[in-house]
C-alpha cells in the first residue's frame, strides 16, 4: 500500500508539471487552432531564468524561500515576454496563411530558441539549486517529499485560479468568446489581438512556474529539457481533448499516473510505450480526447 | 608548317616520357639501395564525421616511426607509415584491408571502430597480418577466439563491468539493482554487470531496468529501487541520468552505494549532482598521466603538430610501439614469431609496461575504481 501511494504521488507530481505546460498548448489551440511547438522551450527558458535569478540572489544572501518566490516571479515575467514576442513575430504575420505555415513557423521557433539558449548559456547540464525548502510532510513521511507536495499544491492553486479567471474574469470571458467564434467576438467589440496575446502570456507564465519548480525538484537543467517535457505535455493536452482546459489538467494527471504505475508495476523500459498506447486507445474511442468536444460538421 | 609543329610536339612528348622514365628508374634504384623498409599500415577513419577518432592514430604512428627511424629503424629497416581511410564503415574497411594486404603490409595499426575492425579482420586473418586496434572495445573481438591475429591496447567493455561487479562484492553488496539508459553503451555495460553478478553465488540482481534519458523525473524508478530491497545500485549510462537518479535517491533517504561507469566519471557529474555526488563510485580508465612516456609522447605531439593529442592517441602510440617492438624481438615479420613476441615481450609505453594475453587484450591496461570525495574523483587502490 505504501508503495502504491509512493507511485501515486510520484505520478501526481509528474502529472502536475505536465499540466502546467499542457495548459499553454491547449489554450493557444483553443483560441487560434495552432499547436505552439515552441511552448516546451518557453518552459526551458523559465527554468533558465530561475537559475540565473537564484544564482544572483543566492550570492546576495537572500533566504531560500524568498529566492524561490522571486525566481518564479522573474521567470514568469521573462517567459511571458518571450511568449508574447513569439506570437507577434512568428505567428501573427501568418494568421491568414494556410494552417501548415504557422505550424512550421512554430517548429522553427522551437529549434531557434533551443540553439539560442545553447549558444548563450552552454550545452552542458547545469546544477539547479534546491529552492523548495525541505520539511517533513505530516502523516505521509517518506511517501511524498516536501518538493513534490509544493509542486502538487502550487499546480492545484494555479489550476483553480485559472479556471475561476476563465469563468468569471472579463478577459476570461473574452477568451471563451474568441475561442468559440473569432469573427463573432470581433463583431461584438472584443479586441481579438489582445485576447490572443493574453493567451500566450498566461500560457507562458504557467510553463515558467512549472519550469522553475521541476528544475528545483530534480536539480539540473540544460537547453534540451523543453523538448521531451513539451512532447509529453502536448500528448497530455491531446489526451484530455486539445482546446479544453479541464481536459488538459485531467489528461496530464492521467498521463503522469500511467507513467508512474507502468514504471512501478511493469518496467520503466515501457514507460513511454504505455503512455502512448493509452493515447492511441483513447483516440480510437474518443477521437477528440477525453473532455474534447466533437466539432459539429456543417453539411 | 603544321606538319613541322606537330613533329616538334611529338618529339617533345617522347623526350618528356623518356626523362620521366629515367627519373623513375633512378628513384627505384635509390629506394632499393638501403636494404628494405618496414611498412606499418594504419587504417581507420581519417575522413568523415569520425575522423577525430582516427587521425590521432596516424599522428601517433608517424611520431613512433620517426622516433624509431632516428635510432636506426627496426632490424635495420626504416619504418614507413601507410595510411588507409575506412571512415569507420565496414565496407570501406574491407577495401582498406585488401589494399594493405596486397601491398604486402604485415602489421596494421587499426581499425578504429569495432564494426569496421571486425569486417577487416577476416581479410587480415587469411593473409596472416597482425592487426592491433587502439580503440575497438567490442568484447567478442578478442573473447570469441575467432581472431588470433587481433590485439588491442584498450580494455574491452566487459572488463569494466567485471571490475565494477568485483568492487561491488568488495563493498559487501548482495542484492544489486542494475539500471541503464537503454543506449548501446549503457545497456551493454549493464548487461555485462548483470551477467557477472548473476554468475556470482553470493550476489543477485533484484532489478534490471532501463530509464528514458531526458524524462521529466525518475521518482518512480527510485521508488522501485527502494521497493526492490537492493543494497546497491549499478548504473550504465551517462552522467545526466546518473545525477538525476542519485539526487532522487538521496532526497528519498535512500543511502545505498551507487556505482557507475566511465560515462559518469566526468567532472560535470560532480558539478550537477553537487552534495549528492559525494561517495558515488565510478570506474574509469586508469590514470596514466604519471607515466614517463605519457609526457614524452604528449610533448612530441605538441612539437610536431602544434596541438594537444586527440582521442585514443596514447593507445595508438602504445600499439605502434608494441607492433614495432614485436617485429624487432621476433627478428622478422614472420606472423607466428610476431604473435609470439607480442604475447611474451613487455614493451614500455605511455600506458605503462604492457604485453598481451592469449586473447589479445593488453595486460596492464585497464580501469580503476574512483570515488567522489570532497567534490572530486579520487582513484581507489585496486
Amino acid at each position: 500500500m505504501e508503495y502504491f501511494l509512493e507511485l501515486f504521488f510520484g505520478g501526481l507530481t509528474r502529472g502536475s508539471i505536465y499540466a502546467l505546460i499542457a495548459l499553454g498548448y491547449t489554450m493557444v489551440y483553443g483560441i487560434i487552432e495552432l499547436i505552439n511547438f515552441a511552448h516546451g522551450e518557453i518552459y526551458m527558458i523559465g527554468a533558465f531564468t530561475g537559475l540565473i535569478v537564484a544564482g544572483v540572489l543566492g550570492a546576495m544572501g537572500f533566504p531560500t524561500f524568498a529566492i524561490l518566490v522571486l525566481a518564479v516571479v522573474v521567470a514568469v515575467i521573462y517567459s511571458a515576454a518571450y511568449g508574447f514576442t513569439i506570437e507577434k513575430i512568428a505567428y501573427k504575420p501568418l494568421r491568414g496563411a494556410p494552417r501548415l505555415s504557422p505550424l512550421i513557423s512554430a517548429i522553427g521557433m522551437s529549434i531557434f530558441l533551443q540553439n539560442y539558449v545553447m549558444l548563450a548559456q552552454t550545452s552542458d547540464f547545469l546544477p539547479f539549486p534546491s529552492l523548495i525548502p525541505e520539511f517533513e510532510v505530516p502523516g505521509l513521511n517518506g511517501i511524498i517529499s516536501s518538493s513534490e507536495l509544493v509542486i502538487v499544491v502550487t499546480t492545484a492553486l494555479v489550476c483553480i485560479g485559472l479556471t475561476l479567471f476563465i469563468k468569471f474574469g472579463k478577459l476570461g470571458k473574452a477568451m471563451r468568446a474568441t475561442a468559440q467564434n473569432r469573427k463573432m467576438a470581433q463583431l461584438v467589440g472584443i479586441n481579438v489581438n489582445t485576447v490572443i496575446s493574453a493567451t500566450f502570456v498566461i500560457g507562458s507564465s504557467l510553463a515558467a512556474v512549472g519550469g522553475v519548480l521541476i528544475a528545483s525538484h530534480i536539480g539540473q537543467i540544460n537547453y534540451y529539457i523543453g523538448f521531451i517535457a513539451g512532447i509529453k505535455a502536448f500528448t497530455a493536452a491531446v489526451l484530455g481533448g486539445i482546446g479544453s482546459i479541464p481536459g488538459a489538467m485531467l489528461g496530464a494527471l492521467i498521463l503522469g499516473w500511467t507513467e508512474a504505475f507502468a514504471t512501478g508495476y511493469v518496467s520503466s523500459d515501457y514507460e513511454d510505450v504505455f503512455a502512448f498506447a493509452l493515447l492511441v486507445l483513447i483516440l480510437i474511442f474518443r477521437p477528440a480526447g477525453i473532455m474534447g468536444k466533437q466539432p459539429t460538421q456543417k453539411v | 608548317m603544321r606538319g613541322k609543329w606537330s613533329l616538334v610536339v611529338f618529339a617533345m612528348a617522347i623526350m618528356a616520357f623518356a626523362v620521366a622514365g629515367c627519373g623513375g628508374g633512378e628513384e627505384k634504384k635509390a629506394e632499393e639501395a638501403p636494404a628494405k623498409k618496414l611498412v606499418l599500415g594504419v587504417a581507420g577513419a581519417h575522413s568523415g564525421d569520425l575522423a577525430s577518432y582516427g587521425l590521432p592514430t596516424v599522428n601517433a604512428a608517424k611520431l613512433v616511426a620517426a622516433e624509431i627511424n632516428a635510432k636506426g629503424g627496426v632490424l635495420g629497416m626504416q619504418v614507413e607509415v601507410q595510411a588507409q581511410d575506412d571512415q569507420c564503415k565496414p565496407e570501406m574497411a574491407t577495401n582498406a584491408a585488401t589494399k594493405l594486404v596486397s601491398d604486402g603490409v604485415k602489421i596494421v595499426l587499426g581499425h578504429i571502430c569495432s564494426g569496421a575492425t571486425k569486417a577487416a579482420l577476416e581479410i587480415y586473418k587469411d593473409a596472416k597480418v597482425v592487426c592491433m586496434s587502439p580503440s575497438a572495445t567490442n568484447p567478442p573481438l578478442t573473447q570469441s577466439g575467432d581472431y588470433p591475429n587481433f590485439f588491442r591496447t584498450i580494455a574491452s567493455d566487459d572488463a569494466q563491468a567485471l571490475l565494477e561487479v568485483d568492487f561491488a562484492k568488495k563493498l559487501g553488496l548482495k542484492n544489486v539493482a542494475v539500471i541503464h539508459d537503454k543506449g548501446d553503451y549503457g545497456k551493454g555495460f549493464a548487461e555485462f554487470c548483470k551477467q557477472f553478478a548473476e554468475a556470482d553465488p553470493d550476489m543477485s540482481v533484484v532489478l534490471f531496468e532501463g530509464v528514458t534519458p531526458g524524462a521529466v523525473d525518475y521518482s518512480a524508478v527510485v521508488q522501485k529501487i527502494k521497493n526492490s530491497g537492493a543494497d546497491g545500485v549499478i548504473f550504465g549510462g551517462y552522467h545526466p541520468e546518473a545525477s538525476k537518479i542519485v539526487t532522487g535517491m538521496r532526497k528519498k533517504g535512500l543511502e545505498i552505494p551507487f556505482l557507475s561507469d566511465d560515462g559518469v566519471k566526468d567532472d560535470t557529474f560532480i558539478k550537477v549532482a553537487g552534495e549528492y555526488a559525494e561517495g558515488v563510485y565510478a570506474t574509469g580508465p586508469r590514470d596514466i598521466s604519471s607515466n614517463e612516456l605519457y609526457s614524452v609522447a604528449e610533448a612530441a605531439h605538441k612539437k610536431e603538430f602544434g596541438s594537444d593529442p586527440g582521442a585514443f592517441f596514447y593507445q595508438a602510440y602504445a600499439a605502434a610501439q608494441a607492433l614495432l617492438n614485436a617485429v624487432e624481438k621476433a627478428g622478422s615479420t614472420d606472423y607466428d614469431k610476431v604473435v609470439e613476441a607480442l604475447r611474451t615481450q613487455y614493451v614500455v609505453t605511455p600506458l605503462g609496461k604492457i604485453k598481451f594475453d592469449k586473447r589479445g587484450d593488453a595486460e596492464g591496461v585497464g580501469f580503476s575504481v574512483y570515488q567522489v570525495k570532497n567534490g572530486q574523483y579520487v582513484e581507489l587502490a585496486n
